[in-house]
């Protein structure tokens, strides 16, 4: 795997070299293991392994920059731009950011895992760092004079006391080829000379999205180009055994293609090939139904065998005796989906041997590997090109879409576009898996806690690790491949939110029964000083002891993702009749070390939090093994604008630190905030997310 | 096939249509204005949201046969001698949007409702906009910047 990631570095790299153009080039290369170095007090000498980034100085002044990473709306074009514009001291409206190309970008392995901000981040303020010294050195140059006396303001060099004297980027780069590559650690600005890093800065792409001029993978429009529909099953998995044609004649122009269990019809009119495919009759042999959304459970309990202990401490047995209060329970959590508003698109043309392709994809560079593996081509003969995307949350990290859309114009002999519909898109997506948790926890006479044991089945240990002092304990993570009716894969935070959910829930059941309050309960066992200033942040935010209305109800959630710590605290009101939840405030409080943008911090938790919503009271796939119930929107309810609530974003200051995830943490602690806030209001503690009506009355009765 | 003529953003169209199309492919593939999307195809999430005399409607679930004789706003034709809508002005001011995709539907749909209910409270833009579907959870920052546009927006109808 590392060898592979490492041949399509070098392709990158020798591609990249072979179309250099003019200005003051930086490349930018960093061994896997340094590049977050760059803000330890003693880095390790940077080693010569394969550029990460570069950026380049262009001959009219402008920086183009260049990553691997995609911008599907959280915000990194802003972001990264940001900080380039800050180590450059240029405008930021004269950097371009040029991401996701796998001709003009460096190899990236995906945009996913809230990395970009904590891993791009340190690599572009670097090679931006080193782009700046380059300049100064010509304009010391020009000048005849030492660096040291010049300065620069948005991209003008000039010499200290003596504004007459002053040089542009533009004239310093023009006509020069330089190229530059860091093998040392580079100067970075400190926070306190920041002009730009931890400013509010609004989307750059904004107008292009409010004006429909934003290009998305479907709104390519090629000369001669058809438009695919896919014929496919009505269970996930199905075998092709017999395919009935013969309608296809009613329809003119159309072109049947197929191969394997690919069946697709192609029309220069998206209506015409959707109403021809439905003509076609396949019979298909699909696999047994082994679990429903109710079965599921007890399905994956009974079928997975194999654990790892991820953590494990003390005695258990030995916790237990001495535990006063001692609470057991088993967790749910359903099948979720990605929903993003754009399906999965891809949009391809062939010029001889080689094929070109926009596709909505986090993983630019892995649509490009699968492509070229899945047709037996060469890498360099598949372009996968810059685009943005309508939403991901992982739901965009496999390149199926674009090896069925490439497959077709192959065999169709002309540019394809490929949208899925929503079906498709309820069927084919990478759904993130229905999960148990199993949890026992225990409390002295002090409210301490003396023991936890927690079994993950299929949720991952993702941020499981405990920030509670506990003496005795056992976290276990049960898995198995193939146990799910359907693909399975990434949803934000990956298994985060299902097993924060069971952490957070618990750790309210162990307080009530024991007689604490659940922020005192915390407080009392946390042993992570940076968790309890986070918490004490959200508590004060929130006002934790204001007096409650009627009906609502307090809940707390504590958890941790890609380096983020995170203390949520939502405000419900439960209709005790009806079992309808108003979620009404959220306060959440983040340590993400530095916050480059922290308006985009900000839309970020926001969003993750609305989104979080949803699948703790509304969002689960219906389904008979791999025969999908939920189709469409209609059966699958996401958070609406009535839902959501008003919400609040504080982070913990800290500028001097290096940034941590952004995209994701916030989502995790929305499950078991709101169940124990539902808690608070109703009584009712409900141990299956979604938290439904029907379920807050059933635990009511 | 018949001819089916209507305006789109103020300029005539015909199109020789069988009628059974839907208004979105009409807008989106024939005439190639992308900024209308799909998103459900069945009427449940607004991405595809464009006026139709005035009136918000999901084009996806509208047959082109129903649209002779009438007039249709899509996106690309809200701002005017390249100067913003004020809506799309108060998105951009509240940064009400992150991937985008939902984005032209929700503009429009403000648009449509925005003509009905010059500035409108909170609550009612709520219910005014709840079936415009947002994954990306930009809602708030949605009804904050309706709120800006419906106070900024002029009076008359525009058109
Ligand atoms: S695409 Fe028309 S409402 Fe979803
Ligand atoms: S901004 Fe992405 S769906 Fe609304």
């Amino acid at each position: 795997m590392k060898s592979a990631i490492k041949s399509e570095a070098a392709y990158s790299r020798r591609r990249f070299i072979k179309n250099l153009g003019g200005g003051v080039v930086v490349v930018f290369c960093l061994g896997e293991v340094s590049f977050s170095s760059l803000f330890a007090q003693d880095g390790q000498p940077l080693e010569e392994l394969d550029f990460n980034a570069y950026l380049r100085v262009k001959e009219d002044g402008r920086i183009d920059c260049f990553t691997g990473k995609i911008e599907m709306g959280q915000g990194i074009i802003t972001s990264l731009a940001q900080v380039v514009a800050e180590e450059l001291e240029v405008s930021i409206y004269d950097v371009d950011m040029i991401m996701g190309d796998t001709e003009l970008c460096p190899y990236d392995a995906g945009t996913w895992g809230s990395l970009t901000t904590r891993f791009i981040d340190p690599v572009l303020r670097a090679a931006a760092a080193e782009a700046r010294e380059v300049l100064l050195d010509l304009a010391a140059e020009h000048f005849g004079m030492n660096k040291t006396s010049l300065e620069v303001i948005q991209g003008v060099v000039s010499v200290k006391n003596d504004s007459s004297k002053k040089i542009t980027y533009a004239e310093l780069s023009k006509g020069k080829k330089i190229v530059r590559s860091l093998t040392k650690k580079p100067e970075l600005k400190k926070a306190k000379d920041f002009k730009l890093i931890g400013k509010p800065i609004r989307s750059l792409d904004a107008e292009a999205k409010v004006t429909g001029k934003a290009k998305y993978s479907g709104d390519i429009f090629l000369p001669g180009m058809v438009h695919a529909t896919i014929v496919r099953p009505e269970v996930f998995g199905s075998k092709k055994v017999k395919v009935d044609a013969s309608k296809l004649s009613d329809f003119a122009g159309v072109q049947l293609v197929e191969k394997d269990d690919l069946v697709a019809v192609v029309h220069s009119d998206p209506e015409v090939s959707q109403r021809a495919a439905k003509s076609i009759k396949i019979a298909w042999e699909a696999p047994i139904a082994k679990a429903n959304q109710e079965t599921i459970f007890q399905y994956l309990e009974d079928t997975i065998q194999d654990n790892k202990v991820f953590e494990s401490e003390g005695s258990l047995q030995l916790g237990e005796e001495t535990s006063k209060v001692y609470r057991k329970a088993t967790y749910h959590d359903g099948y979720k989906a990605h929903a993003s508003i754009e399906t999965h698109v891809a949009t391809c043309y062939f010029e001889g041997d080689k094929v070109t392709i926009w596709a909505s994809t986090q993983s630019p560079f892995g649509t490009r590997s699968s492509v070229a593996k899945a047709l037996q081509m060469p890498l360099e003969k598949v372009h996968v090109k810059q685009i943005f995307l309508g939403g991901g949350f992982g739901g965009k990290s496999n390149s199926q879409q674009s090896i069925e859309a490439a497959t077709i114009a192959k065999l169709c002999g002309k540019p394809v576009q490929l949208v899925w519909s929503r079906k498709e898109e309820f069927m084919y997506d990478n759904f993130r898996t229905a999960a148990v948790v199993k949890v026992a926890g225990g409390t002295d006479n002090n409210g301490k806690l003396k023991v936890w044991d927690f079994d993950i089945y299929c949720a991952g240990t993702r941020g499981t690790e405990l920030f509670y002092a506990i003496p005795n304990k056992r976290i276990r993570s049960f898995n198995q491949a193939g146990v799910h009716p359907f693909g399975t894969g990434a949803w934000r935070a990956p298994g985060n939110n299902t097993t924060t959910f069971a952490r957070e829930s618990h750790i309210d059941v162990v307080a009530h029964a024991a007689g604490m309050n659940p922020l005192d309960f915390r407080l009392n066992n946390l042993e992570n000083k940076e968790m309890i200033a986070t918490l004490q942040l959200a508590a004060k935010t929130f006002g934790y002891d204001k007096e409650k209305k009627p009906g609502h109800g307090y809940g707390i959630a504590l958890g941790q993702d890609a380096g983020t710590l995170v203390a949520m605290i939502a405000e419900v009101f439960v209709d005790k009749e009806t079992g309808e939840v108003q979620p009404i405030r959220i306060v959440c409080s983040q340590d993400m070390g530095q916050v480059v943008n922290p308006h985009g911090a900000t839309l970020q938790t926001e969003g993750g939090i609305t989104m979080g919503i949803g699948y703790a009271l509304y969002e689960e796939i219906e389904f008979n093994g791999g025969e999908m119930k939920t189709t469409n929107f209609n059966r699958y309810e996401i958070t609406r604008f009535s839902k959501t609530p008003k919400i609040e974003c504080v982070f913990i200051d800290k500028m001097d630190a290096k940034p941590q995830g952004g995209g994701e943490p916030a989502i995790i602690c929305v499950g078991a905030a709101i169940a124990n806030a539902i808690f608070d209001a109703c009584g009712a503690r409900v141990y299956r997310m979604p938290i439904t009506p029907e379920r807050i009355l059933d635990a009511l009765s | 096939m018949k001819q089916i003529n209507f305006t789109l953003n103020g300029k005539p169209v015909s199109l020789e249509l069988q009628g059974q199309e839907s208004l979105l492919t009409v807008i989106r593939i024939y005439l190639e204005q992308t900024g209308t999307k799909y998103g459900c195809g069945l009427g449940e999430c607004g991405a595809c949201t464009v006026l139709i005399d005035n009136e918000a409607v999901r084009s996806c679930m509208i047959l082109a046969e129903d649209i002779e004789g009438k007039e249709i706003i899509s996106i690309e034709g809200l701002s005017s001698d390249g100067e913003l809508h004020p809506i799309q002005k108060a998105f951009i001011s509240h940064d009400a949007l992150q991937c985008g995709f939902c984005t032209s539907g929700m503009i429009m749909n403000a648009y449509g409702f925005l003509l009905q209910n010059p500035n409108p409270s909170r609550e009612k833009i709520i219910v005014g906009m709840e079936s415009n579907l947002c994954r990306c959870g930009a809602y708030n920052r949605i009804v904050d910047a309706i709120e800006t546009a419906g106070k900024e927006m002029p009076k008359k109808v525009k058109l």
